[in-house]
């Protein structure tokens, strides 16, 4: 999915005849100012952890990359947050079409495997997306359509809406799947629980989710559908000291380099394990490593402040919401952030799998700071529409 | 909405407030309560690099014969910083292994200096790798002296024998190619340095070897490949604690040339019969070069230079007797391509380029008398023999010097004479120039001479360069020459003077001189060639080109080299028809007549020039015999040089008729392709293969 097709044309942004002063009154600015300070923050970190990753060529380039990355994510952040409503709802089908499409052309020559797992597009101009961030952002928007379209009379979804939710996230999901991408998939099926159980659809949908998603998980493992790899990639965090396995290697060298980071850490440029490349990708999946050592407990701990801020801006947003389809994708955000948020930096404390997503508005990397700031658009969206209505 | 939708949220809520909870709390384990342990870690975390060096590309012929592959041998090698904390310094040690190599002690010291240390050999011999790294000092070590060695590691500290990858020269057909192959040698410090805090992983490394000279310096880049890299994390004791990062080696890539083997032994052997023959004829013959061009891309098919030596003498090092032995035969230079040579009556063909440019009519009629007069000078024919009124053709064929004196007399006058401003038209040296004479031809070969082409701007450019030693010997007079020659000290000073006060004038007897390729005018024996394989195309000059291609070790194709043109020579129509004719005389029934008696000439005809170069510093003559064919369809163009070594006719001209039979398959006066050394009696169109595991695949018929 490209720039100019998230961008929709000029008469519908601004549309709406409230005067532009309100539309900056009106944000909301702890969310917004929570996500500004962690990816400015974050953007010293990854210049500490990629400097010396190209020697002789350019120390700034993920750096600059970084700050352009943001810059674009802002830009893409005041779109969404400004797009009509009923918009969103109109174009729903229309991009999770998109989003298919873009995880299918992970299969065409176009496709590029990084670190195990086939889920980029390569794009003119050297750039790689991953298609499946966008994905998330489609399934949010997708289920909490199809969720929220009860008659008023019901108070609750009909069966027939929930079976065709599920449907519908099980296509992305499945290709993500396919594409063995573990981490973005459990993020995925976190988002639909979550959005089917805030739909206020029957417990028994609920806990059959629950019940159902464990028991495919424990019949793939028996059965073999998941690869050893996979199986060594999700378990090297319980033991990691057992073997020297790239996994349990990396597993290894994060909790090092945390762990030596202590209270106040060792001072910017100045981690062992940072400066010394121990840490594999440190500067996007492992970033989390980068603040720990050199900033320490205290900047570890703001860093996880700031991102706890953004969610329970959210969750007021969701909870807050006038009707069902806001509070739905309030909602749906707030999971697919939260539950990535605990996956990166779980596997980075070496309490979660080591499945490769990125830190949600830290990382680098283009399309997951894209998606961070479609999600946190979509939140303000959200909060602006329900100001209008009270 | 319903409650229960409220209700779920919250549940969200506390879901959420317990997942960051459970991070804090881990966090707060790792960093505040066993932070210290990991700090430690982290302290002894260290990497240390395994280096799998790559495999050095091949060199292939046109036809995928390797010419230069790689085979294993045992080397030996001395650490210096391991000798020096011996308590003699390491003396006892290098006896024993004198002793048990068989070789003297003063050898193995030879080799173990410090290039430019005191008392230390001349460069190849010294060392000048990096001062860290073990010195090898003998190879194809025996497996029983390097098992001794190995096995009393107590009477050889720091001395080493291992299995190493080291070039092989095949030697297809006894093509011997030395030159243009080149030789590797231990990277230098210096080029250590040139590249800086690289951390590009083809970076050079201590041990390395890296081409020194021929291609293996040119394709130095592609033949080298990456060497695996293995970052292993290890502890404080050393222990292996994981791998932060591995790569695989690559293969260096192959260089496919426009060598033919088979060729390339012909013209070997051509030109050192050739040279045999001028020495039977009591010449000196001590250097030659021969050279042959696909004149429609510039490819260079064969190209040897006289001496030769054997590419084995560089594996593991030279020794000391081989590389003095080198130096006294002046075996080292490639003459083809770094000896410049007056080219003598050959440079008619460009005199006729620049005449015809000038105006002058080729079919027109001209006087060859015996001499020709300019002055006070008389210019001599060759063997002062007069022909009377002849045709242009006739003046190439029997190489009448005065025909070409008295047109380069009249061009000089028409362009201004004596006293002609700066800028003047000079059609010789402009047509010269034109042909790419006198630079660089930009061969893929390092160190090339450029040569002189000599003319009014270069005339006063050697002026500029020289006039302070020559006024001040003109001041001087020669003093110390004047008690035992006074006669000879008074001409050196009159010419010493001379020079001084108007050395910068081009002078008729100048133009004179230059228009038979004499004077100043010193070229290689490939500017010729490129030069005559531009008349035989109709003017274009190619850039001569030793590779063809670069393939990966797998046989993909990594880069093809296609023909460069140089530029285009501009004449009249029909200028270079008229050459093609007039030389295709010359063989017929001219001055390269005699070498080509019996040959095919109606079915092959040849387009050639004879040359036989005066030089005066030792009263000899360089011989040429500049030529291409078919003359009416031209493909090949062949020039072999002798120095000292007696007219161009008689003693190279053989040489290029034993190559031209080699090449169209003459047999007996007869024709017949299949016997060409050039399989379909064609050079190869096509690359060779190179299959996957890295063997090429060779023709049969290949020993």
């Amino acid at each position: 999915m490209s720039l100019s097709e998230a961008t929709p044309s000029r008469r519908f942004i601004g549309a709406r005849q409230e005067g532009r002063q309100s539309y900056w009154r009106r944000l909301d600015w702890w969310l917004l100012g929570a996500a500004l300070v962690l990816s400015t923050a974050s953007s010293v970190f990854v210049w500490s952890a990629s400097r010396s990753d190209l020697a002789g060529d350019d120390p700034q380039y993920f750096l600059n990359r970084h700050l352009v990355n943001i810059a674009i994510g802002l830009v893409l952040a005041f779109i969404v947050s400004r797009l009509d409503y009923r918009l969103l709802r109109a174009y729903a089908p229309v991009l999770y079409g998109l989003a298919i499409v873009g995880i299918l052309l992970v299969y065409t020559p176009l496709g590029t495997t990084i670190a195990g797992a086939r889920a980029w597009v390569q794009v003119p101009g050297g750039f790689t997306l991953q298609p499946s961030e966008f994905a998330k952002v489609a399934i949010v928007l997708i289920l909490a359509v199809v969720l929220a379209e009860k008659r008023d009379a019901e108070a609750e979804p009909r069966d027939r809406d929930v079976a065709l939710a599920l449907g519908l996230a099980a296509i992305p999901i499945g290709l993500v799947l396919l594409q063995n991408d573990t981490g973005t998939v459990l993020i995925m099926c976190t988002v639909v629980v979550t959005m089917v159980a805030v739909s206020g659809a029957r417990t028994r949908w609920v806990a059959g989710l629950l019940v159902g998603g464990a028991t495919a998980a424990v019949i793939a493992w028996q059965l073999g559908f998941v690869k050893d790899y996979q199986i060594a990639r999700l378990t090297s965090f319980v033991n990691p000291d057992e073997a020297a396995s790239t996994a349990a290697y990396n597993a290894t060298q994060a909790r090092i380099a945390i762990g030596g980071g202590g209270l106040w850490g060792r001072g910017l440029f100045q981690g062992p394990q940072t400066q010394g490349n121990f840490v594999p990708v440190n500067e996007s999946d492992f970033i989390f490593t980068v603040i720990g050592e050199e900033a320490g407990f205290i900047g570890a701990a703001i860093t996880i402040l700031l991102l706890s801020i953004i969610l329970w801006r959210g969750m007021r947003i969701a909870l807050g919401a006038g009707e069902l389809y806001g509070r739905l994708v309030a909602a749906g955000v707030v999971a697919w952030l939260a539950f990535q948020t605990f996956e990166n930096i779980g596997m980075n404390l070496g309490i979660m799998p080591i499945t490769g997503v990125p830190l949600p508005f830290v990382s680098y990397g283009g399309t997951s700071m894209f998606a961070s700031w479609i999600a946190l658009g979509l939140l303000e969206n959200v909060r602006l529409h329900q100001q209008q209505q009270s | 909405m319903s409650d229960r939708s409220h209700l779920r949220l919250v549940v969200l809520g506390v879901l959420i407030i317990s997942l960051i909870g459970t991070l804090v709390a881990r966090l707060s384990y790792l960093q505040l309560v066993v932070g210290e342990e990991y700090a430690a870690q982290a302290a002894s975390n260290s990497t240390r690099e395994v280096i799998t060096p790559a495999v050095r590309g091949l060199i292939l012929d046109q036809r995928g014969r390797p010419l230069v592959s790689n085979r294993t041998s045992l080397v030996v090698s001395v650490d210096r910083t391991v000798l020096a904390r011996e308590e003699d310094g390491g003396a006892a040690v290098l006896d024993n292994l004198a002793r048990a190599l068989g070789v003297s002690r003063e050898s193995i010291d030879q080799k173990l200096m410090p290039c430019g240390s005191e008392g230390a050999p001349p460069l190849p011999v010294c060392w000048d790798g990096s001062p860290y790294q073990p010195i090898p000092i003998a190879k194809d070590v025996a497996t029983e002296t390097a098992l001794t060695i190995m096995e009393r590691r107590a009477d050889f500290p720091g001395v080493s024998a291992q299995l190493a990858a080291v070039r092989e020269y095949p030697e297809p057909f006894d093509a011997n190619l030395a030159h243009v192959l080149g030789y590797v040698g231990p990277v230098t410090q210096e080029q250590l340095d040139a590249q800086g805090d690289s951390a590009d992983p083809a970076r050079l490394r201590s041990r390395d070897l890296v081409g020194r000279n021929g291609l293996e310096a040119q394709y130095d880049a592609e033949l080298r490949g990456i060497p695996g890299i293995t970052t292993l994390a290890v502890d404080q004791v050393g222990r292996v604690t994981g791998t932060v990062s591995e790569s695989e080696a690559v293969a260096g890539n192959y260089v496919v040339t426009n060598i033919d083997a088979h060729l390339q032994q012909v013209v070997e052997q051509a030109l050192a019969e050739s040279v045999d023959r001028a020495r039977e004829e009591g010449d000196v013959a001590d250097t030659g070069a021969a050279v042959v061009i696909d004149v429609r891309t510039g490819a260079v098919l064969a190209m040897a230079s006289y001496p030769t030596y054997e590419p084995q003498i560089w594996v593991g090092g030279i020794s000391t007797r081989d590389y003095e032995s080198l130096l006294r035969d002046r075996a080292l230079s490639m003459t083809v391509t770094q000896g410049t040579y007056a080219p003598g009556s050959t440079f008619k063909a460009v005199t006729t380029v620049a005449a015809a440019r000038e105006g002058y009519d080729l079919t027109g009629t001209y006087p060859c008398p015996a001499d020709y007069t300019v002055g006070s000078q008389r210019f001599r024919n060759f063997e002062s023999s007069g022909f009377g009124p002849i045709t242009l053709q006739r003046a190439l064929e029997v190489s009448c010097n005065t025909v070409f004196y008295r047109i380069a007399d009249e061009m000089w006058l028409k362009g201004g004479g004596l006293y002609a401003p700066q800028g003047a038209p000079d059609p010789v040296a402009e047509t010269a120039a034109a042909f790419r004479l006198g630079e660089a031809s930009g061969i893929d070969l390092p160190n090339e001479a450029a040569g002189l082409v000599s003319g009014r701007d270069e005339k006063l450019a050697v002026w500029e360069q020289r006039r302070e030693q020559w006024c001040a010997d003109a001041k001087e007079g020669f003093s110390a020459l004047r008690d035992e020659n006074p006669k000879l000290a008074e001409y050196y000073t009159a010419l010493a003077k001379e020079n001084c006060l108007d050395g910068f004038r081009w002078r008729n007897g100048d133009a004179i001189n230059a228009s038979i390729g004499q004077g100043d005018t010193a070229i290689t024996p490939l500017q010729l060639a490129m030069a005559y394989a531009a008349i035989a195309n109709g003017g274009t000059v190619y850039q001569p080109q030793v590779a063809k291609a670069v393939l990966s070790s797998r046989g993909e194709v990594v880069k093809q080299f296609d023909p460069v043109v140089r530029g285009e020579v501009q004449a009249p129509e029909g200028t270079f028809d008229f050459l093609r004719t007039s030389l295709a005389g010359v063989t017929a029934e001219g001055t390269g007549r005699v070498p080509f008696e019996g040959f095919p000439l109606d079915e092959i005809p040849i387009a050639s020039k004879t040359g036989s170069a005066q030089v005066f510093s030792d009263n000899s003559t360089t011989a040429w015999f500049a030529s291409f064919a078919p003359a009416d369809d031209p493909q090949y163009a062949v020039v072999m040089m002798v120095t000292r070594g007696g007219t161009g006719s008689l003693t190279a001209g053989p040489g290029v008729r034993a190559i031209y039979e080699a090449l169209f398959g003459v047999v007996d006066g007869i024709v017949d392709p299949a016997k060409s050394v050039l399989i379909g009696a064609q050079p190869s169109r096509t690359l060779p293969i190179v299959r996957p595991d890295g063997t090429p695949v060779v023709p049969e018929a290949t020993p």
